[in-house]
Order: C-alpha cells, then sequence, then structure tokens
C-alpha cells in the first residue's frame, strides 16, 4: 500500500522545518506514478507530499513575492540564498545587463563579486573555497543571477558545473586544491572544451588527440564552440588517447591558460549571451604534465556525460532566470501601457499569453528543482535533469518570443530588455545538449524504464 | 571595548509600491514584501566592520516586533552579526509602538548587555521618525553621534563626522554612546553564502517587554479639532500644557 506523506505547510518560516530526520518519507511528486524512497534527511522532498492537483499547496506565496514560484516553501537558508542572489541582480546586474550585450563586455568586476559571495563554487566544500551547499541552492542562485544577466548567469553556470564539476567529482585532492580553490574566488575562472568542429551532438567521436610522450601528454586538435575561453585561466579537455576504443578510448585533460601549444581563435560574434566569450581552442603539440590526467584514462567520454547530465540543472536554471526576466518584463509593461482605454493587462489575448508564459515557466522550474533534490539525494537524475533542461529552454524562448509580442513595437527596440531576453534565451535550446539530444535522452530512459 | 547593538527593523521593501487599505486605516502589509530598513543594513555593516577591525568582540542584532522580525535578525547574523535578540511584541501592541516604546528598550537592554556602543539607523523608511537614536541616548544619559557619515573609534572615544544641513560636523564623544548611521556611512555588503549557512546555527534569544521592565504602550487617545489659533490656545492653556 503507497503511503502518501502530506506535509502541508504551517506557513511561517521555522528552523524546526529543517531539522529532524524523515527516514522512510515517500513521498508523491505530481500525478505521475514516480515513487521516491528517501532513506535520508531531505525535508525538501518531504514538502513535495500532496493530495491529487491540489491548488491549496500551489497557493503559497515565499515572502509575498509575487512572481516565485510556490510549491512549498523553500527552506529558510535556501530562501536567504535566494534573496540575496536576486538583490545582487536587480542592483548590480539589472542595471548594466544591457551594456554587456551591446559591447560584448566579460562581467570581470561582478564576477570577482559573485566569487566573493561564494556564487562562483556553490557546491564546492568550504575546505577547497567553496560555499559548501547543495545542487538546489546552485540551481537557485544560477536562476536569480540569470534574470539580472543571462550571460552573467551563463558564466556562473559554465563554471560551477563544468568546470568545477568534473575535477570535484574525478579529481585527486591534489587536482582538487591546484584547479579548484583558485577558481572559487572569481578571479580565475574555466571553461570545459568537448565538441570539435566536426561533432558536436556526435561527442564519442573526438578527433582531438593526445599522446604520451616521457612524462608529458602532448595535445592535438581544434575545440570549438567554448564558452568562457577567451576569459579562463584553464580548461577541462577532451582528447582521444585510444582511437581503436571510439568513445572509450577519449580522456579529460587538465589544461591551464595561457600555455604554449593552445591558443585561441576569433570571439564568435554571437546572437545572444554577448558578454560572454566564445572561440575554439587551437592545440599544437600543447605538452601537458601526465599529473594532469582527470580521471582515469578512457573514462573521459563517462566524465564528459555524467557533467553534462549536471550542467543540465544549470542551463536549466539559467533558462529558467531568463524566462522569468521576460515574463516579468511583459507583466510589468502589461500593467503600465494602455490602449483601447485600459491597461493591455485586461485584454484576453495578452492575459492569456501571460498565463501561458506563466505555466511555462512555473512547470520548468519544479522539474528543475526536482532533478536538483534527487542529485542532492544521490538518486539518479539523468532523465528529470534532460526534462528539466528541455522544458526550462523551450519556456525561455517561449516567454523571450511572447514578451517581445506583448511589448508591441517597444519589444523590438533596445530601449527595453524583451529583445534581449529573446536573444540569450535561444542558446539555451543548443549548448550543453540541443532539445534533440534531450528528447534522446529522455526517450532512453523512459524506455528502460518500460523494458520487461 | 566589548559588545556593540545594532537595531535592525523590519520594513515594507523600499522598491514596493505602498498601497493604503480600502478602509484607510492604514496601508496594506499582508502578503507585501518586507525586507531590513536600509539605513539598519548600514549600520549592521558599520558594526560588523568595527568588529572585522577589532575595536570591538561581539555585535548583537536585536529587532522589536512579531515573528516575522526573525527573518531580519537572521539576515544581520547573514551579515556578520555574532547573535540575535527578538523581543516580541505582536498585534495591536505593534501598531501601537512607537519610537518611546523602543527607545525604552534598547535602553534596557543597553544595560543589560553591557554594550559599549548601540548603533541604529537614522530613521526607518516606513514612519521617517528619526527619534529612536536620539531618544535611547537620553534615556541611557549616553552621548549620541547621529547621522554619521564615518566613525573612527580612538582609545576610549568615538571621532564622529555628522552630515548636517550646515555641512559635516565633527565631534568626538565618549563610550558608551549611540550612533546613528546615515547613508554615506558605507555601502552594506551582500550576504555571502558560508555566512548565510553559518547564521542558521546562532542564537537569537526570545523575550517580551515586560522582561526588561518596559511597559505596554499607552493607548493612543484621539485628538481634538479646533476652529481658530485662539481657541487652541484656550485649550491648551486649559490642560495646563502651556
Amino acid at each position: 500500500m503507497l503511503q502518501r506523506w502530506l506535509s502541508f505547510w504551517k506557513f511561517l518560516p521555522s528552523p524546526q522545518r529543517n531539522s529532524g530526520a524523515l527516514s522512510g518519507t515517500i513521498g508523491f511528486l505530481a500525478n505521475s506514478l514516480t515513487l521516491i524512497h528517501l532513506p535520508g534527511p531531505n525535508p525538501l522532498i518531504a514538502q513535495f507530499g500532496w493530495v491529487d492537483s491540489s491548488r491549496k499547496t500551489l497557493g503559497l506565496c515565499v515572502s509575498g513575492c509575487r512572481s516565485l514560484s510556490s510549491l512549498a516553501e523553500l527552506p529558510e537558508m535556501h530562501q536567504m540564498m535566494r534573496q540575496t542572489c536576486r538583490d545582487y541582480a536587480d542592483r548590480e546586474l539589472g542595471p548594466i545587463a544591457g551594456k554587456l550585450d551591446k559591447e560584448h563586455l566579460f562581467p570581470a568586476q561582478q564576477v570577482r563579486e559573485l566569487g566573493a559571495m561564494g556564487v562562483m563554487a556553490v557546491e564546492v566544500p568550504e575546505a577547497l573555497g567553496g560555499a559548501g551547499m547543495d545542487y538546489l541552492a546552485y540551481s537557485l542562485a544560477v536562476e536569480e543571477i540569470s534574470r539580472g544577466c543571462g550571460s552573467t548567469g551563463c558564466v556562473v553556470s559554465v563554471n560551477n558545473s563544468l568546470y568545477i564539476g568534473p575535477i570535484l567529482k574525478f579529481g585527486t585532492q591534489k587536482q582538487k586544491e591546484q584547479w579548484i580553490t583558485p577558481f572559487t574566488t572569481g578571479e580565475k575562472v574555466g571553461c570545459f572544451a568537448l565538441s570539435e568542429p566536426g561533432n558536436g551532438s556526435d561527442a564519442g567521436a573526438a578527433s582531438t588527440l593526445a599522446r604520451q610522450e616521457g612524462e608529458e601528454w602532448v595535445l592535438n586538435g581544434t575545440k570549438a564552440w567554448i564558452t568562457n575561453s577567451w576569459d579562463a585561466s584553464a580548461t577541462v579537455i577532451f582528447a582521444t588517447t585510444d582511437k581503436s576504443l571510439k568513445h572509450k578510448g577519449i580522456s579529460a585533460f587538465l589544461v591551464p591558460m595561457p600555455h604554449p601549444g593552445l591558443s585561441l581563435g576569433k570571439k564568435e560574434d554571437k546572437l545572444g549571451i554577448r558578454a560572454t566569450s566564445t572561440a575554439n581552442l587551437i592545440l599544437e603539440d600543447c605538452k601537458i604534465p601526465l599529473g594532469n590526467m582527470l580521471g582515469s584514462r578512457g573514462s573521459g567520454f563517462k566524465i564528459a556525460m555524467q557533467t553534462l547530465d549536471s550542467g543540465r540543472i544549470g542551463i536549466a536554471s539559467q533558462a529558467l532566470g531568463i524566462a522569468q526576466a521576460a515574463l516579468d518584463c511583459a507583466a510589468d509593461y502589461a500593467h503600465k501601457r494602455t490602449a483601447f482605454g485600459a491597461p493591455i493587462g485586461k485584454l484576453q489575448a495578452v492575459q492569456f499569453k501571460l498565463a501561458d508564459m506563466a505555466v511555462a515557466v512555473e512547470s520548468a522550474r519544479l522539474l528543475t528543482w526536482k532533478a536538483a533534490m534527487l542529485k542532492d539525494a544521490k538518486k539518479p537524475f539523468t532523465k528529470e535533469a534532460a526534462m528539466a533542461k528541455l522544458a526550462a529552454s523551450e519556456a525561455a524562448t517561449f516567454c523571450g518570443h511572447q514578451s517581445i509580442q506583448v511589448l508591441g513595437g517597444m519589444g523590438y527596440v533596445t530601449d527595453m530588455p524583451a529583445e534581449r531576453h529573446y536573444r540569450d534565451a535561444r542558446i539555451t535550446e543548443i549548448y550543453e545538449g540541443t532539445s534533440e539530444i534531450q528528447r534522446l535522452v529522455i526517450a532512453g530512459q523512459l524506455l528502460k524504464e518500460y523494458a520487461s | 571595548m566589548s559588545r556593540v547593538l545594532v537595531g535592525v527593523k523590519r520594513v515594507i521593501d523600499y522598491a514596493v509600491k505602498i498601497r493604503v487599505k480600502p478602509d484607510h486605516s492604514g496601508v496594506v502589509t499582508d502578503g507585501v514584501k518586507h525586507s531590513m530598513n536600509p539605513f539598519c543594513e548600514i549600520a549592521v555593516e558599520e558594526a560588523v566592520k568595527l568588529k572585522e577591525k577589532k575595536f570591538i568582540k561581539e555585535v548583537v542584532a536585536v529587532s522589536c516586533g512579531p515573528t516575522q522580525v526573525t527573518e531580519t535578525i537572521r539576515t544581520a547574523l547573514a551579515m556578520g552579526c555574532d547573535r540575535g535578540i527578538h523581543v516580541e511584541v505582536s498585534g495591536k501592541d505593534y501598531e501601537a509602538m512607537g519610537p518611546l516604546q523602543i527607545s525604552k528598550i534598547f535602553a534596557a537592554l543597553a544595560k543589560k548587555e553591557e554594550a559599549s556602543l548601540v548603533i541604529l539607523g537614522k530613521q526607518a523608511i516606513d514612519d521617517d521618525c528619526n527619534q529612536t537614536g536620539q531618544m535611547t541616548a537620553a534615556l541611557l544619559d549616553w552621548p549620541q553621534g547621529t547621522f554619521a557619515s564615518e566613525v573612527t573609534i580612538d582609545g576610549e572615544k568615538v571621532k564622529v563626522v555628522r552630515e548636517i544641513d550646515g555641512g559635516l560636523e565633527t565631534i568626538k564623544i565618549s563610550m558608551p554612546a549611540v550612533l546613528t548611521a546615515d547613508l554615506r556611512l558605507n555601502t552594506p555588503r551582500y550576504a555571502t553564502l558560508p555566512n548565510i549557512m553559518k547564521a542558521k546555527k546562532k542564537k537569537i534569544a526570545n523575550m517580551k517587554p515586560a522582561d526588561l521592565g518596559v511597559d505596554e504602550p499607552p493607548t493612543r487617545l484621539a485628538g481634538v479639532k479646533v476652529e481658530t489659533v485662539d481657541d487652541l490656545v484656550a485649550k491648551l492653556k486649559a490642560n495646563g500644557t502651556i
């Protein structure tokens, strides 16, 4: 028999909610038949138990802020953290986001300030210089930062998930101290080099080669579309060590930047997230010590795939932030702009658009939170992370599109941020796994569940 | 020089559009975003800075009000205060409470905690009273450095640069003292994520005004309207005010 755990909220934030072990709690998530059994304390998952499609739980509002998602109240610490990031985004990023976009400026000062706050290394343990928080906190942080500036959110996400992520998971203690600690302060950022001119989605066909010469690895090849490239001080790079083993012959390496033998291609002129630099990484007999291999030989593909699994939650959060910003812009405009004798928010055509946008954002947000919480609970989260990224990126492009529509002519000009959200949103459906790849991942996981 | 008391007030956030209640009895506060008074943030920042410079050992954040003010105290703890005190006042008492009441509470706490400094924001953005700091100093008979735009500790004295109507005034007052923070005193820091986590473990003590020997606020009497200035003078003479 299934035990329903209804943990309805006592609506005031109280520290007691977070304490107390909830061993053996079985919670229902949405109306699906997915059952999550929690062996350990995870107060947040307990909060997810609710009666079928109960509108009551969804009516809860965190701190009275009308645009915040409400499933149940987040733990106090997460709320505070979210509020801090939101304040920072509103005061420091919002005012300059347009300028960063127009002039393609990397937000170095802001990245340093975020580093000081701990946002550049949310999941890294305090001993290594990070904030020591969980993945849900990281997801909230990226969402709020992206709400202020999509490009800055991208920088935060790449540094946390794609650069620090694999080193934290697969690196030796010495590698962690050397390659993570200096990258927690915001003084240095890292990047992730998997894609090549010849293969993006087809990651197993890496043609960048690495051969051993004495006490060194020598790398040759080109990597394409590398975010943060011109601003990074190190990279996690994937190269083939044994061509005959196909994707099992790929290994991961840590390369400092700049470094002899590593050069950067020209900065790509992108549609959106223009404050980040994207370029090719060209390796010509780039020599690195043997100790710079990350993980074991041949485990590169596995490292890349697992890193991207977590990275998806980060990108989903970035997409959520952009979608929310687009929704905020449209809803605000709907209050102020009058046409036909009343604010346009009174017109059903506009109301339906705003409602659709809000539903898209909220549902993507819940998927993202669920994926983050599954990861924190050390449960399999591949399917949920892919669903989150798919839903959030499509929500972002949808909201960006509709936001311009609500603003009409004003949406098309750079005076309002709607056009920037539209442009920033588009990349979220492409990088870290295209929407098509996400669908393949989801289908693969789903069919596995149904296999007899 | 051991302890500093910092007062923090939970007010409606400065960015919120204030709406009046339909019955005109006040402003809408239910479901509206609240945050720490900006001048209180500056006060907390100054106190934490003094602690970082090793002039003081402990910063105690104090707030008076219903349960929700603990959020504000936690924010102060996340900014670097060591512990908090929540003086519980709720419902009608909270609505009737004003600077005089708060000053009495702070004066009592300053004596109880043996504070060397009480740092407050110069005024709250909801009532703009600009009275609590001054009244607290008067009740304690301590020197006051109000509208501070620069604070320097010099041995047993505090040098305060005050922003006054005519410009800047520099005074030197001895401790213990009451200071109120003005806008240009400093730029408050954003709480760092590790500090937010640490704030969870810091203690917030709970007490009632009665525990400090402070009475309930008196019920506010209705006023009287008069027609002319002569009537006003006559009335004031009659009830002994002049």
